[in-house]
């Protein structure tokens, strides 16, 4: 049993890197994330659709496997397609996701005051929200574009090279269209969360901006007939960038360059609340 | 210091460097901004100010690399234990995890929470979230630790215990105490200097110990048998007198004792029935600022 002297004593050791700071953080909050078991649960949800990708890729390159079940070769083809439903599939999970774990990142130091606790110390508001959103964005990326990524791989280890040079562009679609999707959710979830406090609301309010703000879109389109409620749609907006990104032809009410200044504008909206909100006292002036 | 159109800090200049300083005044008179200035939290409209030589605006976060702060309000996160929340804060502060969390144990030892430090802090009570949080204010062995009122909400026993707390931690030499309080008596027990504050104005600042040796020594008698000539006899020790009935007020001199009062009573057969003597306490200092 260890035994602990009660007495103050300094501290004159070496410090860690001044840089390497947002990590505590980091490792504090991912630990308290899969504390959860309806989260870890969720988050191995998460791995059946890639793992069933992962089933057809091999099914594809076995011709003799799906003459034996009597399926056509044809029916199943690995590309641009194959990859946007991988990604749509994992984008509604990410966004599940994040429904759960983005609102128990901020809303409880806030709750319970503890900002002032973290800014006190040689940590900046800069550093606290790399730490709170790495949480999330790690976590979403093990879900969205790393398992694309590897089995992007397969498929191309399979096809031969000529098919992965052919399609690499495809792998730069998956990376973008998953970091863009992961911003997005990261920063509103934590800006809501932030504003709110209150881990559950902000959870609820997460979908109500999601599915509100695309019903309300529809109602602004069919009440002023016009093609400006698919702002509001969040959902609609990453779609274009995603069809854009992986070359789908799909007809879209609004332009991919609109869509991706939309989804920027809302990346610095969300910031900008957060900057707001995350400090160690508010200021009533 | 400004907030929109209000000035809470102004025409503040002072050099602080006592071991254990207090921050008095009465709410609102600008001592938590004052806290929250020096921290960084707020940026100051106008003007300088230096923490061991290194100024608030440039050298903020090495300035906070060697101060320890306790909020005055709650400030904890729920669903932590005691020893991961203090283990967390003091790698936040630079210590490695293996350090960190040993003195994480060590100083909730030396608070007193050493049995309930895997508790959640949610089901502390209030005393234990004000150690809970003195704990995360020195685990990483600040130079300069910073008490924004501690004993806020404590039962006379809690306080008890936590004003022992800073004197100990005053007492180590380690680390210089800024403690900021509205209450006279917790700062007269703790601090050996005192700032007072007054809508966001310095009204006093002083030793209080020298105060205390410098300040003037009263001494009221209720006498029996004594005729005027008592006073004089007083009096010719160089004290002031001032009579009135049978009780004489008395501003005793340098070097004067109350024995020398009794020796002076027993020569003349004045039997003393009563007597009261005070010094001027921290009460008459801040009412003497508060032009009271």
């Amino acid at each position: 049993m260890a035994i602990y002297r009660r007495s103050y004593k300094p501290y004159t050791g070496t410090l860690t890197p001044a840089w390497s700071r947002w990590l505590v953080l980091f490792r504090y909050s991912r630990r308290d994330v899969f504390r959860s078991k309806v989260q870890t649960a969720l988050f191995t949800i998460c791995f059946f659709y890639p793992l069933l990708c992962l089933a057809f890729i091999y099914l594809a390159h076995n011709i003799s496997f799906l003459a034996q079940i009597g399926v056509s070769g044809d029916l199943i083809s690995i590309d641009n397609t194959f990859f946007f439903r991988l990604l749509a599939v994992q984008g509604v999970l990410a966004f599940l996701l994040t429904a759960f774990v983005g609102p128990g990142l901020i809303s409880p130091d806030l709750a319970n005051g503890a900002l002032p606790l973290y800014f006190c110390r040689p940590f900046s508001r800069a550093e606290y929200l790399v730490g709170k959103s790495s949480v999330l964005a790690i976590t979403l990326s093990q879900i969205t574009w790393i398992p694309a990524l590897i089995l992007f791989a397969i498929q191309a280890g399979f096809a031969g090279p000529r098919w992965a040079w052919n399609n690499l562009w495809i792998a730069g679609s998956l990376i973008v269209g998953s970091l863009i999707w992961i911003a997005i959710l990261s920063l509103l979830a934590m800006a809501l969360s932030a504003w709110v406090k209150w881990r559950i609301v902000a959870g609820a309010l997460l979908l109500a901006v999601m599915f509100f703000g695309a019903g309300f879109g529809q109602a602004i389109n069919a009440v002023l007939r016009t093609q400006t409620g698919y702002f509001l749609n969040l959902a609609y907006l990453m779609s274009t960038v995603w069809s854009d990104l992986f070359g789908i032809d799909s007809e879209h009410w609004i332009s991919v360059g609109d869509a991706w200044i939309a989804l920027l504008l809302y990346c610095g909206i969300c910031l900008f609340l957060l900057m707001r909100k995350v400090r160690a006292y508010e200021v009533v002036r | 210091m400004r907030f929109g159109k209000r000035d809470i800090l102004r025409a503040l200049t002072a050099e602080l460097r006592g071991r254990s300083i207090g921050l008095l005044g009465p709410n609102g008179a600008g001592k938590s901004t004052l806290i929250n200035t020096l921290l960084g939290f707020y940026k100051p409209s106008a003007g300088s100010a230096r923490v061991f030589g290194r100024d608030i605006r440039a050298d903020t976060r090495r300035i906070r690399g060697l101060v320890g702060y306790m909020p005055e309000n709650d400030a904890f996160i729920s669903k932590m234990s005691a020893v991961s929340f203090v283990q967390m804060m003091g790698e936040l502060s630079g210590l490695p995890p293996n350090v960190a969390l040993e003195r994480a144990h060590e100083a909730l030892f030396y608070v007193g929470l050493a049995e309930a430090r895997y508790r959640q802090l949610g089901t502390y009570s209030l005393g234990m979230k004000q150690l809970a949080k003195l704990a995360q204010a020195i685990v990483h062995g600040p130079k300069l630790l910073i008490l924004d009122e501690p004993t806020n909400g404590l039962d006379p026993s809690a306080r008890q215990r936590m004003i022992r707390m800073i004197r100990e931690i005053r007492d180590t030499g380690e680390m210089r105490i800024l403690m900021s309080s509205h209450l006279l008596r917790d700062v007269e027990d703790t601090c050996e200097e005192v700032l007072i504050l007054k809508k966001g104005q310095i009204a006093h600042y002083s030793d209080l110990n020298e105060e205390r040796r410098a300040n003037r020594r009263f001494l009221e008698l209720e006498t029996y048998g004594a005729n005027g000539d008592f006073a004089g006899v007083i009096e010719g020790l160089g004290c002031e007198c001032a009579v009135t009935a049978n009780r004489i007020k008395v501003v005793l001199a340098e070097g004067v004792e109350t024995q020398d009062v009794f020796r002076l009573a027993a020569e003349r057969q004045v039997r003393i029935r009563r007597m009261n003597f005070r010094r001027d306490t921290l009460e008459d200092i801040f009412l003497k600022a508060m032009d009271v």
